[in-house]
């Protein structure tokens, strides 16, 4: 009875809230054993909980300087050049490098403490994108393929998972398979690769009838389930030729936005990509990473990581201002962040070295508490341990990435030996997630 | 004026002839003078207990083997194995010119002959040694590191002696390039020494094919009885090698400090060697050198039997114990724990000096090697499974490449090929790679091929470039131009791209599109079309 009288007060019977849809819902959840309904109401009410269901990952290969960017010391020996501006969370100073960004504090929650163990750009890269460190025997899946593999994203003809300038060593599907690995493309201004077709329509149709004639008399006498359990050759085919036709391929071309939108980005090839990205969330495209390079300055560092953070400034505040204005950012994650950080210590060419012990990452979006700080950079430079107050590992990122998604992560996978293996082996970051 | 023109156009008929006559008719056969390596007894004694281990198999199984397939498709097999690459079709009219005895016996030669082999199989090996990254600036030198390797294997330097090279070398990166597989491994931003726990690592897969890498925190926890230990035992062996200017040296003496898990202080490891300790000599030389003995030991099986099952894994499309770097430790065939071929191929391996054209020559020449990937009865996944049908396997995304750059020229690209077209080559193959997805390290994965790869095939300019009309350097064009009559073109075409002629069917189909007066396509366009479809078809992509 104790669920009936909730339902009843404190407003009771007859006001505008008595069987609105959400005292139904209470009631129903907690009726669960008593009828089908309820269920079904239930099920309603998981819904409600708006997760969010993307992930638009801002990768800054190369490691960004935390000290010319998120976490300036100014006056300080390690601060160097470094001048902060107020923003638009009380207390919380940024670079001055990044005053569009100051304008949006209020809606991210900043790490600025975290540490790892890999100071290599390969290795660390990898590290940050997996949420594992490198292990010779196999290839875990970053964030964007196990994000693909985990949540469905029906009608979507278009890949799921971009990379938007791509480097070397990122965004593969590992041990999940390289069905999973990102559709790569570069700036977004220009055609995609390999989308249109060569050839006029006739001439296509008449490729295509050819090639079934070749398909067909490879198939002859060999193992029945060839196409559908080894080869997916023909599949892939189809799913190509119908991306080709697709009509959501409009979402990687952002010719059509307006000056004003694109010019908020930034002028650079790097806005074109983070203005892409969301785009391609709006169509359903479950991950997107677009990487701004040229942060390893182990030379000259405060003029060249200035350069780089106004170009990531207008990005990510652009970004974020685009997904509210388009109601996607409860449905979206998005994360800023390098593979490692740089030395507190200013080296005799005026740059930084690499610095994996103490470096910022920004979380937003849903399930991300907003106007967060969460650890600081010791102002003498030392290194932060595991211990340190507010320190986080790069796995416990993933981990609360996790959280957000409504992802199991404790879940083990099965790799192609056999190996189990955990999706995520961190602890969430109790202090930057909402509550849900 | 008309008895001129009537001059003119039987003269150009006359070239045109004359040039399909030179491009299309069988070239000169001066190959066949190379000569024929003559088989011992024990080859054919190997080869024979290799089939009868497969034979076996297929008995307890109750599997019907496919039938022998026809000797193109083994030459395409064989080609794409050794030097990563389909036959081109000046070298399938050499090969028809042979008599049948000795027709495949020859090819693998003719094969294992041309630089190619030492390129391809330096490339793939090296990956095993060095893995796919750039490694420390300036001081790891992966190319002079893939072109020493390429040298020593045409030079058919024994395996063993190839590999104690590898482990123990002395000197700077460039001037013994042999050095970079301890160089890549240099910490860059911390010690800038070798890093000993990814040399362990290494050197237990690429040599051992036993992965030990599990156990460099902890003791095994899945039911092996590896410990923590026995890891950091092993990397000690590394201990002793240091970076400076003059390259990698071993400083005598030097120490190996480790906290073990659950551990309150470090202790110092000495060098010991997980398993086979017999076989380790007491003393003699550095610790590197004394490594490298035990590793390469006649007696230390896993060693040969890593060597084996790579290179069957290179030369087939698949290894014969998967994956390709984790063979049991324990056990034999006899036991049910080693598949069928792998102890008689080691055996002859370690018998004949670690040869390792030996070994492709043999596998060449099993039974097993030649059959068919289909036949009349059902094909099921377990007879690919036990090699009761030839397994399909996807081609790496270098035998891609190699196979259109090949397939659009009716003379062999080989290192005799003109530097232009090399040059070309070369810069279309490194945007070609990026954009299909290089496998890296996990070379034999069963992946299926992905959507950016079929666009890339369909609409992307390396195939576009090499189908487009162009004389001077694209088959399809010159095909369409010289071919004496459509159903010799669409032949040739067939055997330029997939190694095959046309089914009945297949070329009705074919002759019936170049006489469709609908598409209003020139010739050469429909050359284009046919080339665009046989490199995008499946049969192209696999390895059947």
């Amino acid at each position: 009875m104790n669920h009936f009288s909730h339902m009843l007060g404190p407003e009771g019977c007859g006001t505008r809230s008595h069987f609105s849809r959400r005292t139904l819902l209470g009631a129903g959840a907690g009726l669960a054993w008593l009828t089908p309904l309820s269920q079904v109401l239930a099920a309603a009410s998981q819904q409600e909980k708006r997760r969010p269901k993307s992930v638009i990952v801002l990768w800054m290969q190369g490691g960004p300087s935390q000290l010319e960017t998120w976490d300036p010391h100014p006056g300080k020996k390690i601060g160097g050049d470094a001048k902060a501006i107020d923003t638009s969370v009380k207390g919380l100073k940024i670079a001055n490098s990044m005053p569009l960004s100051a304008e949006v504090m209020d809606q991210v929650s900043l790490l600025r403490c975290v540490t790892s163990k890999e100071g290599d750009h390969e290795r660390a890269t990898y590290n940050m994108q997996t949420g594992y460190r490198p292990d010779p025997t196999l290839i875990h899946p970053v964030i964007g393929a196990v994000l693909c593999h985990e949540l469905s994203a029906k009608g979507v003809e278009i890949p799921r998972h971009v990379s938007i300038f791509p480097e070397a060593f990122s965004a593969r599907g590992g041990f999940l398979g390289n069905k999973y690995d990102a559709f790569k493309m570069y700036d977004p201004s220009g055609p995609l690769p390999d989308l249109p077709k060569r050839v006029s329509e006739v001439r296509f149709d008449a490729r295509m009838s050819d090639l079934n004639v070749l398909e067909s008399s490879f198939a002859k006498g060999r193992r029945s389930d060839l196409e559908t359990n080894k080869t997916l050759h023909q599949e892939m085919v189809n799913r190509a030729t119908t991306m080709m036709t697709s009509d959501q391929i409009a979402a990687f071309n952002i010719n059509d936005v307006s000056r004003s939108e694109k010019e908020s980005f930034g002028d650079s090839p790097f806005g074109r990509g983070c203005l892409c990205a969301t785009q391609l969330i709006e169509t359903g495209v479950r991950c997107v990473q677009v990487t701004l390079g040229g942060w390893d300055t182990h030379a000259n560092n405060h003029e060249l990581q200035s350069a780089r953070a106004a170009t990531l400034d207008a990005g990510l505040a652009a970004t974020i201002k685009r997904l509210k204005e388009r109601d996607q950012f409860d449905d979206t994650i998005v994360l800023c962040g390098g593979e490692f950080g740089r030395t507190p210590n200013i080296n005799p060419a005026a740059g930084r070295d690499h610095w994996p012990h103490g470096f910022s990452v920004v979380l937003a979006g849903g399930g991300i508490r907003r106007g967060t700080v969460f650890g600081e950079t010791d102002p003498e430079g030392t290194k932060i341990t595991p211990e340190t107050k507010g320190a986080v590992r790069v796995e416990d990122i993933h981990a609360t990435i996790h959280t957000a998604l409504g992802i199991n992560f404790h879940n083990y996978y099965q790799t192609p030996i056999g190996r189990p293996m955990a999706i995520c082996e961190g602890k969430p970051i109790a202090e930057v997630l909402a509550d849900v | 004026m008309w008895l001129k023109n009537i001059a003119f156009i039987t003269l150009a008929t006359i070239t045109l002839a004359s040039l399909a006559n030179w491009l299309l008719m069988p070239p000169r056969v001066q190959a066949l003078e190379q000569p024929v390596v003559a088989r011992t007894n024990d080859f054919d004694l190997a080869r024979q207990a290799v089939d009868r281990q497969f034979q076996q198999t297929w008995d307890e199984h109750d599997l019907q083997p496919a039938s022998q397939a026809d000797d193109l498709v083994i030459a395409r097999r064989l080609s794409l194995g050794i030097v990563g690459t389909i036959p081109s079709l000046e070298e399938i009219r050499l090969l028809e010119q042979r008599p049948d005895v000795d027709r495949l016996q020859w090819w693998v030669d003719y094969l294992l002959n041309d630089r190619r082999y030492g390129d391809y199989m330096a490339e793939r090996l090296s990956r095993a040694y060095v893995g796919t990254e750039n490694g420390p600036f300036l001081i790891f030198r992966k190319r002079r590191f893939v072109t020493w390797l390429s040298d020593q294997l045409m030079a058919n330097r024994p395996y063993d002696m190839l590999t104690r090279d590898l482990i123990s070398e002395t000197g700077l990166w460039t001037d013994h390039p042999a050095v970079n597989f301890v160089t890549a491994t240099v910490d860059q931003d911390g010690t800038k020494e070798p890093d000993v726990a990814r040399l362990a690592g290494r050197l237990t897969r690429a040599f051992l094919a036993t992965r030990i890498d599990c156990v460099q925190c902890h003791d095994d926890n899945l039911g092996g009885d590896l410990k923590q230990s026995d890891f950091h035992e092993l990397a000690s062996f590394f201990r002793e090698a240091q970076n400076s200017f003059v390259g990698i040296t071993d400083k005598k003496g030097r120490p190996y400090d480790f906290k073990y898990l659950y551990a309150d202080e470090e202790v110092t490891v000495p060098a010991q060697v997980p398993f086979n300790r017999d076989l380790l000599e007491e003393s003699g030389g550095t610790l590197r050198q004394r490594l490298a003995n035990w590793v390469t030991h006649p007696e230390n099986k896993p060693f040969a039997r890593a060597i084996v099952n790579r290179v069957w894994a290179i030369v087939t499309g698949r290894p014969l114990v998967e994956p390709v770097d984790d063979i049991p430790l324990e056990g034999s065939f006899e036991k049910g724990t080693l598949p069928a071929g792998m102890e008689p191929l080691v055996n002859d391996f370690i018998d004949h000096d670690f040869d390792l054209k030996r070994l492709i020559r043999l596998i060449a020449s099993t039974e097993v090697f030649q059959l068919d990937s289909r036949a009349d009865h059902e094909i099921t996944a377990q007879h690919e499974k036990l090699w009761a049908s030839y397994p399909v396997s996807r081609l790496r995304p270098e035998q891609v490449i190699g196979s259109i750059n090949q397939a659009s020229s009716l003379h062999t690209l080989n290192a005799e090929s003109h530097v232009l077209t090399r040059l070309i080559t070369f810069g279309e193959t490194n945007d070609f790679l990026k954009r299909y997805g290089d496998a890296g390290e996990d070379e034999f994965s069963l992946d299926a091929g992905t959507i950016p790869q079929r666009l890339l095939m369909m609409n992307g300019n390396l195939v576009n470039e090499r189908t487009k009309e162009n004389f001077i350097r694209n088959s399809a064009t010159k095909i369409s131009q010289l071919a004496p009559d459509d159903a010799s073109g669409i032949e040739t075409a067939f055997l330029c791209v997939l190694t095959r002629r046309p089914t009945e069917q297949e070329s009705e189909h074919f002759q019936a599109k170049l006489k469709n007066e609908e598409l209003r396509t020139r010739r050469t366009q429909d050359f284009e079309d046919i080339f665009w479809a046989l490199m995008n078809c499946t049969e192209f992509a696999w390895n059947h």
